[in-house]
This record gives structure tokens, sequence and C-alpha cells, in this order.
């Protein structure tokens, strides 16, 4: 059977034994190349930790050994016989929810570890929240350390209740499954344990070999100009040929398309990939098009399959975010947008509501989203954008900057193009 | 911009193309290209005077590849830069020239012997001396002389641990270093290029691919690579357990021979820092074969530099580094 691909992103708060789960994981799979094993076991020594801390094998920064916490994303690749996989393992801390949305944001599947004897607590809410909010359909969320309350099953059904209680109240579906480990000791983690006898599922790395993420490549297409490769007559190319990624479904020669937010209707005469000629081409390529009709497109338009479903083309869009900036967005807060490739400017003219998370309710009364906050905002545009409503392509979300610092304040999701 | 690679749900789709009803379903290495290209492209775009970091190693080499298939049928639209430390091995200057020429793109040098002749810099002295930390003065001058914006360099993030912290675009101050706690959040696929004056960027179009998939890129599209890379005979003596090429302009430590050994390169830098491992492959099926065996991680094996303490390579980055 043929590899296939699977993008997961890990999150726990402290102490709930990710990094050791992680370590054991990627040991376990024969992941760690020597050296690695060599320069992990030098810093527990020095460290005056027992045995091999695991932990230690991603949390790669110094800052981050120093306190024992994870704060920035890190990035790992591991194979087994079925499925190559990216992981992101991020960061728990509210402090750095900003990075955890970062790793979370491209994930098929997230990870979500707690501590079996405390249960989901307010952070694993959060957690459960942001994988949510960011459209993860799958989160599985591993309940650690059952050595700790006696391989207990209530224990286990009493978290696994709950989160799934929590999750069908949340703004944003998501489904839960739930898997009893042991990180420290590697029940249940890649092969299945007596101790767990009781758990009918399959154990955690089998059950990441076979979940099935969903399928996007077959809906409406969606090309965003990013760059325009100007005729050389030179060269003897007289076309113009616009090149973006292909998203959201196939796009093949002839196809009738629209150009927005302009609203021009043509068809697609050619399709390039990298030099050579192209008769239909799949989402995920990145292609360059020649436009009929001496049509013309440009950086920050929007190319889509002229079908039943186009964007929105709006200068008004409420949109769920998770607030990064240092300082709080209220009303009349200006920022710029990046939307696709085009950039325009952005004002809060509302803030809809705030999430709380224990409740897992927008609440409509706050006046402001501070920093890591999730929440929802109405945004008006200076000039209007294409929108997809938030899903598989980029004209469902953008980002908001600062337009004093640079920095990157916002993760905006489309909810609904006005 | 977007991609199978980083959607909020990607595909899930089989490794090798196939056909499904007529249709090319893209394989693992069709992805990692073309998530690079679209980087690229966005990055250029934003970006008023990039450069791409050409060091002649295999990463280089996989990314001015891309460029020019970003950019295709059209020509790169910026220069590649060269950081010559005066002590590369020859076949791999050979071989940059080699590849500008082929590509048509413009080369700029920043080099570290200007900079210690010009007294930017102190070339450290003793028998370990290395000029691969003074790199970094070279290549900030040289950003801060043509008012670079934004420098792509062929970083993976499975290289090494700080590396794995990376993002795609890297942001760096005016003093040219990396602050690991505060980078910028980079959600989904989306891109923020804004800097001010003085300020650069680093793109790392090759995070997500790991050695493996470089080495059967390499081979796939059939990308000219130095010769080092291959097995050969080479004059090596041994330090630190690394096996360091005798012409290397370094002083030799008591009990340290030459001899002759049958060695190629994992990786590509300065001589005085880069170690040769005992190989036979030497064709790209052999060293793909050796890449998939090989239990020492590539920097483990090849980098005196990595291994000089636990934050090494942060503490490098932070100053500027590549």
């Amino acid at each position: 059977m043929a590899r296939t691909l699977l993008r997961l992103a890990t999150a726990g708060s402290v102490d709930d034994g990710k990094s050791t789960l992680l370590g054991r994981l990627l040991h376990d799979l024969g992941a760690l190349s020597s050296d690695t094993i060599e320069a992990v076991q030098r810093a527990s020594n020095r460290r005056g930790d027992a045995g091999v801390n695991l932990a230690l094998v991603t949390d790669g920064l110094r800052a981050e050994r120093e306190q024992g916490i994870t704060i920035d994303v890190a990035y790992r690749f591991f194979a087994t016989e079925r499925r190559s996989f990216i992981l992101a393992d991020t960061p728990g801390h509210e402090q750095y929810t900003r990075n955890m949305v970062t790793g979370a944001s491209t994930a098929d599947v997230a990870v979500v570890l707690v501590d079996a004897r405390a249960g989901l607590v307010v952070q694993s809410q959060r957690h459960l929240a942001i994988a949510a909010l960011l459209g993860v359909g799958k989160v599985v969320l591993a309940v650690n350390k059952l050595d700790l309350v006696g391989w207990d099953e209530e224990v286990f059904r009493a978290v696994a209740k709950n989160a799934e209680h929590v999750a069908a109240g949340l703004p944003w579906p998501t489904e839960i499954i739930a898997v009893p480990i042991s990180a420290l000791l590697g029940d249940n983690v890649v092969e299945p344990s007596p101790n767990l006898a009781w758990f009918e599922g399959p154990a955690l790395l089998p059950l990441l070999e076979t979940i099935e993420p969903s399928d996007h490549a077959h809906g409406s297409a969606r090309l965003a100009v990013q760059w325009v490769i100007p005729p050389d007559a030179a060269a003897g190319r007289e076309a113009r040929l616009v090149a973006g990624q292909l998203e959201g479904g196939p796009l093949a020669v002839g196809q009738p398309v629209i150009v927005l937010p302009s609203g021009r209707r043509t068809t697609v005469a050619a399709i390039d990939l990298f030099g050579r000629p192209l008769g239909a081409a799949v989402a995920g390529q990145a292609i360059s098009v020649e436009l009929a009709d001496d049509v013309d497109a440009s950086r920050g338009e929007l190319i889509v399959a002229d079908d039943a479903a186009p964007p929105a083309v709006t200068d008004t869009v409420d949109v769920d975010v998770c607030w990064m900036g240092d300082r709080a967005a209220r009303a009349g807060d200006r920022f710029v947008l990046k939307h696709t490739t085009r950039t325009t400017r952005a004002v809060v003219e509302a803030v809809v509501g705030r999430l709380d998370i224990v409740e897992g309710l927008l609440d409509g009364r706050s006046e402001e989203l501070a920093t890591n906050d999730l929440g929802r905002v109405r945004l008006r545009l200076a000039a209007p954008i294409a929108a997809d409503a938030y899903g598989p392509t980029s004209a469902g979300r953008a980002i908001l900057i600062d337009e004093t610092t640079n920095a990157t304040v916002a993760a905006a999701m489309i909810r609904r193009p006005r | 911009m977007a991609d199978l690679h980083t959607m909020p749900s990607g595909l899930s789709v089989p490794v090798g193309t196939v056909t499904l009803g007529g249709a090319i379903v893209l394989d693992e290495l069709d992805r990692l290209e073309a998530d690079a290209v679209t980087i690229i492209r966005e990055v250029a775009a934003e970006c008023e005077r990039p450069r791409l970091l050409f060091s002649g190693g295999k990463d280089s080499a996989v990314l001015l590849h891309l460029a020019a298939k970003a950019f295709a049928p059209g020509r790169v639209p910026f220069p590649v830069l060269h950081v010559d430390t005066g002590h590369n091995f020859p076949a791999v200057i050979e071989f940059c020239d080699r590849a500008v020429r082929h590509h048509g793109v413009q080369l700029e040098v920043a080099s570290v012997q200007a900079s210690i002749d010009a007294g930017r810099v102190a070339e450290e002295v003793g028998p370990r001396a290395s000029r691969n930390r003074l790199q970094t003065v070279a290549l900030l001058d040289h950003i801060v002389a043509y008012r670079i914006d934004v420098a792509f360099g062929g970083g993976r993030r499975d290289e090494e641990k700080a590396r794995a912290k990376e993002r795609i675009l890297s942001f760096r101050d005016a003093f040219g270093q990396w602050d690991p706690k505060a980078q910028r959040p980079e959600p989904w696929d989306a891109l923020n290029a804004r800097i001010r004056p003085g300020e650069h960027l680093r793109a790392f179009p090759l995070s997500n691919w790991t050695e493996l998939d470089v080495w059967r890129y390499i081979q796939r599209e059939a990308i000219e690579l130095p010769e080092l890379y291959f097995s050969h005979r080479r004059e090596v003596f041994v330090r630190d357990g690394m096996l360091l090429a005798a012409e290397a302009p370094l002083a030799r430590l008591p009990g340290e021979t030459v001899s002759v050994e049958t060695v190629r390169y994992r990786t590509v830098g300065d001589m005085t820092c880069t170690g040769a491992i005992r190989s036979t492959a030497a064709t790209l099926d052999e060293v793909i074969a050796e890449v998939i065996a090989a239990e020492v991680s590539e920097r483990g094996a090849s980098r005196a530099d990595d291994t000089t303490s636990e934050a090494a390579m942060e503490d490098r980055k932070r100053e500027g580094y590549f």
C-alpha cells in the first residue's frame, strides 16, 4: 500500500507529559539519530535528570530547556511503513497561544494531552477550542499518566466524556477521539498495553496511521495571482502568464473563469507548469495561466472557476480571530489585512464577541479582545476582497498586521462574507 | 497562496504519481516542490531586493533549481549571493561558477577575506581556527551595503533542533539578529514580509524537506552537484572523530597524521569545519540507500561547528548566521 502524509499538531499543559510522549514516539520509531540520543543523554546528565529525559528531544531552544517548557513550535519529521508525518509540537502555555495557532493551523489532526489525574483543565479546554476554531477536523485526546491512576478505566471514561461535552458546546464543530496512554512507560503509544486491556480502540500510533484527513481537492478552483511573467518577444513568448498555486479544485484549459474582485469573465487559454504546457492542473500545483480575450489579471486578484459557488466580493467581513497582538483590539482600531496575495487596510467596526473558554460560548458583552483571546470581530475594508467562508482555500482566511510595528496581530477565519 | 501541504485539513494522497481517472495526483516531492515554488514567488513579490544564498552545497543547488522553476519561462529576478570564506573546497567554487552560468543568474560574492583585510573581523588563531563564524559578519555587511531585504536560504527544519524552530519567513532586526522567543506567528501559509528600513528577512522554502527528500529530488530532477558528495579517495586526518581534509588550512595537533581514505561529504561547508564520512556510495542510488540506513544525523556526522556546545547553532543563528 502507498504511503500517505499526515500533518499533526500536538499540545498539552505544563507537565502533561507532551514532550515525553513525542520523545517516546520518535525514540520507539527509531526516528532519533544516535548523535541526537547521545546529546540528550549528555544534557540529561548535566541537568541531573534520572535516565534519559526524552523531553529534551523536542525542546530545542536554550530557554525551553532551562524552563522545561515549550515556547515555540518545533517541527519534526518521521515515517512509519504506512505514513509520513510532519509533526508540529506546539506550546501549551496561554502566553504562547499564537505559537500554538501557528502549529495547529496547518494540521490535519491535533493531539491534545491531558493528565488523567487532573482531567480537563482550563488550558485543555483552550486547546480544544483553538483546534476547533482553526477547523482541525479531528482531535485525538491523549489521556496520559494512566499508570498513576492505577490504569483505571472509569477515570479515563470520565475525562473522555467531559471532553466530548466541552467540544459539543463550542461554536465550531470538531470530533474527539480519546485514547488512554502512559507516555513515560510507553503503554498504548506504539503497541497496545496489557495494562489497558479494557480499551478496545487502537494504540495512539496505529490510530494516527489510519485516521483519514478530509479531501479538499475536488471543490471549486481558486488561483490567487502571485506573480506576472511578462511576454518576452526576444524569447518568442507573446503571452502574458499569471503565476500562483492552484487551490480548491482542478483547472483545465478552456474552462470558464472569473477574475475577482473586478468580475471580468474569460476562459483559460493555456496552463504552464515550470515552462511545460499542461492540459489540466490539480489543486496544490504551482502553475502559470494564460487567460483568453486579452483579459488582464495582476497580483492580488483571484481567478476562480465560473461555477455555482464563487467567493463573495465584499468590503465587510465577520472573522473569528485568535488575537496575537500585544495591544488589545477595540472598535475603531486600524490594521493591514493580508488576504491571499492582496493587502488592504482594515478597521475593526465592532467586537462581536469574545470566547469564554470555560463556558465555550461567545459572549457579546466584551468591548475588546486582549492578547491570546479568541473571538469574533467585524472588519470594514478599504478595498473589496473576494472571500470564501473559512475552509480549504486561502480565500477563507487572512492575517492582520499592525502597521506601526509590522507584527502579525491576528489569525482571521472568515465566517460570513457580508 | 495555499497548498496541499499546509491546508487546514490536508489531502491524503498516495506517494508516487498515479492517475485516477486521468487526473494527476501529486506525490510527496511534487507537493514539496509546489510549496517551495509558491514561497519563492510570494517572497519575491513582496520584497524589493532579494538574494538567494548559494553555498554550492546540495540544498542551495536545489533552491536555485526551484527558483528557476518558479519564474519559468521568465528569468530568476534576483542575484545569488555566495559567502566565500577563502577556505571553501576548490571543487565547490568551480561548481558555483558552473551553476550560476547554467541558470543565467547574476553572482555576488561576500568575502570573509575582505572582511579580515578591512579589519571588520579578526582571524581566529590556533589549530582549531575556523572562518565559519566570521561568515556572519561578511554576510550582514553585504546585506547592509546592498540594502537587501530578504535572503533565501536552504536551511531545513530536520537539520538541527534550533532550525526545527524556524519560521518559513524569519525576521531579523537591524543588527541582523534572530530572536527565537519572539518570532512572528505564521498561521497557515500566510507570510508577513513587512519590515522597516535596516531590518531584513530570511526565507526558507525548504523548511519542510528532509535530507532524504532533497536527495530524491536531486535524482528526479537530475540536478548537478559538486563531485565531493560522491565517494572518492582523499587525503584526510582525524580530529574529534571527524575526517578533515588534509588540504584544509589547519595546523596539525600532535598525533594527527594524514592518510588516504575512501570518503564522501554529506554536507559541504568551510573546509576547516566540514568532515567527510567513510563511504563507497558513488551514485545517487547508493547515496540515497546510505541516507536511508544512516544512524547518525547529517550535521552530527559532518559539522564540527555544531558539536561545540548544546546550543551552538542557536547562538550562531541569533547572531545572524544562515
